[in-house]
């Protein structure tokens, strides 16, 4: 591939061709856009789960599926979207294809062990659906023992796929560990770096310590169902409860694997949309590894009422309430970094402002949970299932989404229909309010989660919450339609469409196959004096000339 | 709006939470207002400042940039420092009730709870054994629980108290009821098909009237004749679960006219479905299992006397 021709139209698209070219690419962008259809791919198998799961949720009885098949549903719904989409989202498909370009590299420090990571996820994700089609688990996406050991779906082959799925993700992890630690250019001190990377690196290192952790847990439980070696099961002599630890152990890190690239995507957006430098940048870098540190040491929050020592709880309440602070810090420096700018309302700014407003009110349940005496009467309700979906949705999601719409002219070379993009953005955001803003109510009035009847007290909120849902299908039909268009229809891309300055934009979109034409220097990511606004283009261009894409004025 | 702001309110439910109905519900529901204002009172801000700055410094497409301060670290030192004060009260707040939530009286009332898929079984102190949780009101009582096969949680929305339920160990609720009535307890732990179907009620008596219910309730064989207690115990210890009155299938056969009927056993050879049968296969059931089916039943060695056993024959003989 060395020998690809580099033509002034050549790009990573269409530099080879052929399907081989792309499932055997080494080159970290192929990689990413592999990524980007595999999660995709599982979003939508997870999507479909979910409305599967609010249609049941229309009436208080059975509706339109057995108990057991609600369970399995609402136990794929959560495996799938945990394990294939949101974990692998934004670092393995945005970070992929956006990492290298940010450090103004040719590629990661090792793109065969990238690809491999790519081809793991792959059987990961195969076995863990045939699961599905032979006998789809029923234990929730949490596998808690002794249920787990008892059941008599195929919880021996999705532990599996699981089980690989995570040594693709530490794979990942310690590429961008190195990548970042080596790769960087001359003049990218480790604070002249895009915050992105510093949500990534921060992902990163909790891929790599925490994902073994799982694998272990795993194995163990494949060891208990498989050999009857007492580990977790009373009955065999083991303890129930030792499951838990070891599974929120990984888990609960897993949590901030899932928002703190997210962070880091909004960072960028809220910056370069406020047309303004970040403010506050190393408190927002910092927060970053607070959180990833503090990650490691509140899991016992999700064993408030297990019965483990009170305490032990009041420890783990203690540390819980430690990361909300670098959280809270993050939303004010967003804050403070669109007062007096000059905000520009494009689709990615709509989906970072979505996500201020719904990742706070994600943040702030979270403080009713972290609170003992109130988490004992929220603890496994609705509650906790709107909490966990307005930072796994309201967060990582909306932005997941932010960035895709922002760089998606890098990686496509295409624009999208902005005003589509906007009614998009705007009725997602209603659907997902009508959605799960209801299931907090619903929680805090007792109705318990994975419940397949529910009261009849319950019933306008849950339609109420079904009709939310519908409402998120109707707006990503259409997001997946105007993308998809843009693809056959869309308007070239300018190489600075928002007028960024982190090292991806100054090259063309979509970039040649050796990602610059030149040696790139690191510049202040956030600085955008450089660029004037060129209406011929319908994007940004070097206030000294030239497209931006030839010469680095950082040189 | 109105309603959606109304947090609390003695007794009865507000639009957020449950009636409000022991000792520890009042102390919690505090906490939970004091934290729903706290959480109010900082959405509010961030939406505000979110929406007024999108608003007001909007500005057309294709802007240069603006240049003002990019960090000011007394303000960053600030709004580090309040949050971290404000969470460090909520967390000793939490935690005094908490540990008052989870310390059971001395001299509390005891009642042992049995939690198994899909039901919970109350036992009194006199051996009594109800489908339900009788109490009385004003009264410490404390649930001393385990489990029968899977984890449980017991759950009482009303009492804003919860525990999980562990096979191999003891685990322990209490609370103070303050109104008499029935409230709702569920199952809150996945546990399986039937989880959702795992509720109860928690019967709180009126002063006086606890202990004349329990007498006359442990009374059973005094007051039903057996065929009734049968179905009673059908219901109450899980038989329904695996064995249906209609013929329909489930884990174990159908009670529907299995009496006096011949059965093929796993493993060969056959028997005849009678009193002897019926009883060996209650207090061993792994001893002769029903070809087709997984020896999976439990043992009630030890939970049945020979009174109760008949009561059972005597239900099954009856479902034709």
């Amino acid at each position: 591939m060395s020998t690809a021709a580099t033509t002034p139209d050549s790009n990573y698209l269409n530099v080879t061709k052929g399907a081989l070219s792309w499932l055997l690419t080494l080159d970290h962008k192929r990689i990413g856009i592999l990524y980007l259809v595999s999660i995709l791919s599982s979003f939508f198998l997870g999507g479909m789960m979910a409305m599967l799961i609010r249609t049941e949720l229309l009436t208080p009885g059975d509706t339109i599926m057995t108990a057991d098949q609600y369970n399995q549903v609402f136990t794929l719904h959560g495996a799938i979207m945990i394990f294939l989409f949101i974990i692998p989202g934004i670092p393995a498909a945005l970070g992929n294809f956006v990492l290298p370009l940010m450090l103004g590299a040719k590629d990661v420090a090792f793109p065969r062990l990238n690809l491999m990571s790519w081809w793991l996820w792959i059987t990961g994700a195969f076995i863990a659906v045939a699961s599905i089609l032979i006998n789809a688990v029923d234990t929730g996406w949490t596998f808690y023992t002794p249920y787990s050991t008892t059941t008599g779906t195929s919880v021996t082959l999705i532990v599996t796929g699981v089980f690989i799925l995570g040594f693709s993700s530490i794979l990942t992890g310690l590429n961008f560990i190195v990548t970042i630690h080596k790769l960087r250019p001359k003049g990218m001190t480790w604070f002249k770096m895009p915050l992105l990377l510093w949500g990534l690196y921060s992902t990163a290192i909790i891929q790599v310590l925490a994902t073994p952790v799982l694998g272990i847990t795993l194995l163990l439980l494949a060891m208990e169902r498989v050999m009857g070696i007492g580990i977790f099961d009373a009955a065999l002599g083991g303890d129930p409860v030792l499951f838990q630890h070891f599974f929120w152990f990984y888990s609960h890190p897993a949590v901030y694997i899932m928002i703190l690239p997210a962070m880091g995507v909004i960072s960028e957006l809220i910056s370069v949309f406020s047309r303004k430098h970040i403010f506050g940048y190393k408190f927002i870098a910092f927060s970053s590894i607070a959180i990833a540190v503090f990650s490691f040491l509140v899991w016992g929050h999700h064993m408030f009422t297990s019965g483990q020592s009170e305490l032990v709880n009041m420890i783990f309440s203690a540390l819980t309430f430690s990361v909300s602070i670098p959280s809270a810090i993050k939303v004010f420096n967003w804050l403070a970094t669109m007062y007096k700018g000059r905000i520009q309302l494009d689709t990615p700014m709509l989906y970072a402002l979505s996500f201020l407003f719904l990742f706070t009110i994600g943040g702030l349940t979270g403080l009713f949970l972290a609170t003992l005496a109130t988490d004992i009467h929220l603890h496994d309700t609705y509650f906790i299932v709107a909490h966990f979906h307005y930072v796994m949705f309201g967060g990582t999601v909306i932005a997941f989404l932010g960035g895709l719409h922002y760089w998606w002219p890098k990686m496509t070379g295409k624009m999208y229909n902005e005003k589509l993009g906007r009614i998009a953005s705007v009725i997602l955001f209603v659907g997902f309010n009508v959605t799960f803003f209801t299931q907090f109510v619903m929680g805090s009035r007792g109705m318990p989660r994975r419940y397949f009847h529910y009261q009849e007290q319950f019933t306008s909120l849950n339609q109420l919450s079904s009709v939310g849902s519908y409402i998120m299908a109707v707006a990503f039909f259409m997001i997946a339609g105007y993308l998809l268009h843009s693809l056959a229809k869309g308007r070239k891309a300018p190489a600075n469409p928002w007028g960024a300055n982190s090292l991806e934009w100054h090259t063309p979109s979509p970039p040649p196959f050796d990602n610059f034409d030149r040696e790139m220097r690191g510049v202040d990511p956030y600085d955008y004096t450089g660029w004037k606004y060129d209406e011929s283009i319908e994007g940004y261009v070097p206030v000294g000339g030239g497209d931006g894409t030839r010469d680095s004025r950082a040189v | 709006m109105i309603g959606f702001l109304s947090t609390t309110g003695a007794g009865e439910p507000s639009f957020w939470l449950p009636s409000q109905s022991s000792t520890i519900a009042q102390r919690v529901d505090s906490i939970w207002e004091f934290i729903f204002w706290l959480s109010v009172f900082f959405f509010a801000l961030v939406v505000v400042l979110g929406a007024r700055f999108a608003l007001k410094y909007r500005a057309a497409r294709g802007q240069g940039t603006v240049a003002t301060t990019d960090h000011n670290t007394v303000l960053e030192v600030v709004w580090t420092v309040i949050p971290t004060l404000l969470v460090v009260v909520l967390f000793w707040i939490g935690f005094r009730t908490y540990i008052d939530m989870s310390t059971p009286p001395e001299n509390a009332y005891e009642i042992q709870v049995t939690g198994q898929k899909w039901q919970w079984l109350f036992t009194y102190p006199n051996g009594y054994v109800d489908e339900n949780l009788h109490a009385p009101v004003n009264t410490d009582v404390v649930l001393v629980m385990t489990s029968e096969d899977v984890i449980h949680s017991m759950f009482i929305p009303a009492f804003r108290t919860k525990q999980d339920v562990v096979p191999g160990r003891y685990s322990k609720l209490w609370f103070n009821a303050t109104e008499t009535g029935e409230f709702d307890i569920y199952c809150a732990e996945y546990c399986g098909t039937s989880h959702s179907d795992m509720g109860a009620k928690a019967i709180i008596h009126p002063e006086g009237e606890y202990e004349p219910w329990l007498k006359d309730a442990s009374n059973l064989h005094g007051r039903f004749p057996p065929v009734e207690i049968g179905e009673k115990y059908y219901k109450r210890f899980g038989c329904k679960q695996c064995h249906s009155l209609d013929g329909g299938a489930g884990i174990g056969p159908t009670f529907k006219g299995l009496y006096g009927t011949m059965e093929r056993l796993s493993g060969g050879g056959s028997v005849l479905v009678d009193e002897n049968y019926i009883r060996e296969s209650i207090l061993n059931p792994q001893a002769k299992v029903t070809e087709g089916y997984s020896p999976v039943m439990p043992t009630y060695q030890g939970r049945f006397n020979d009174q109760d056993i008949t009561a059972i024959i005597e239900f099954i003989k009856s479902v034709e």
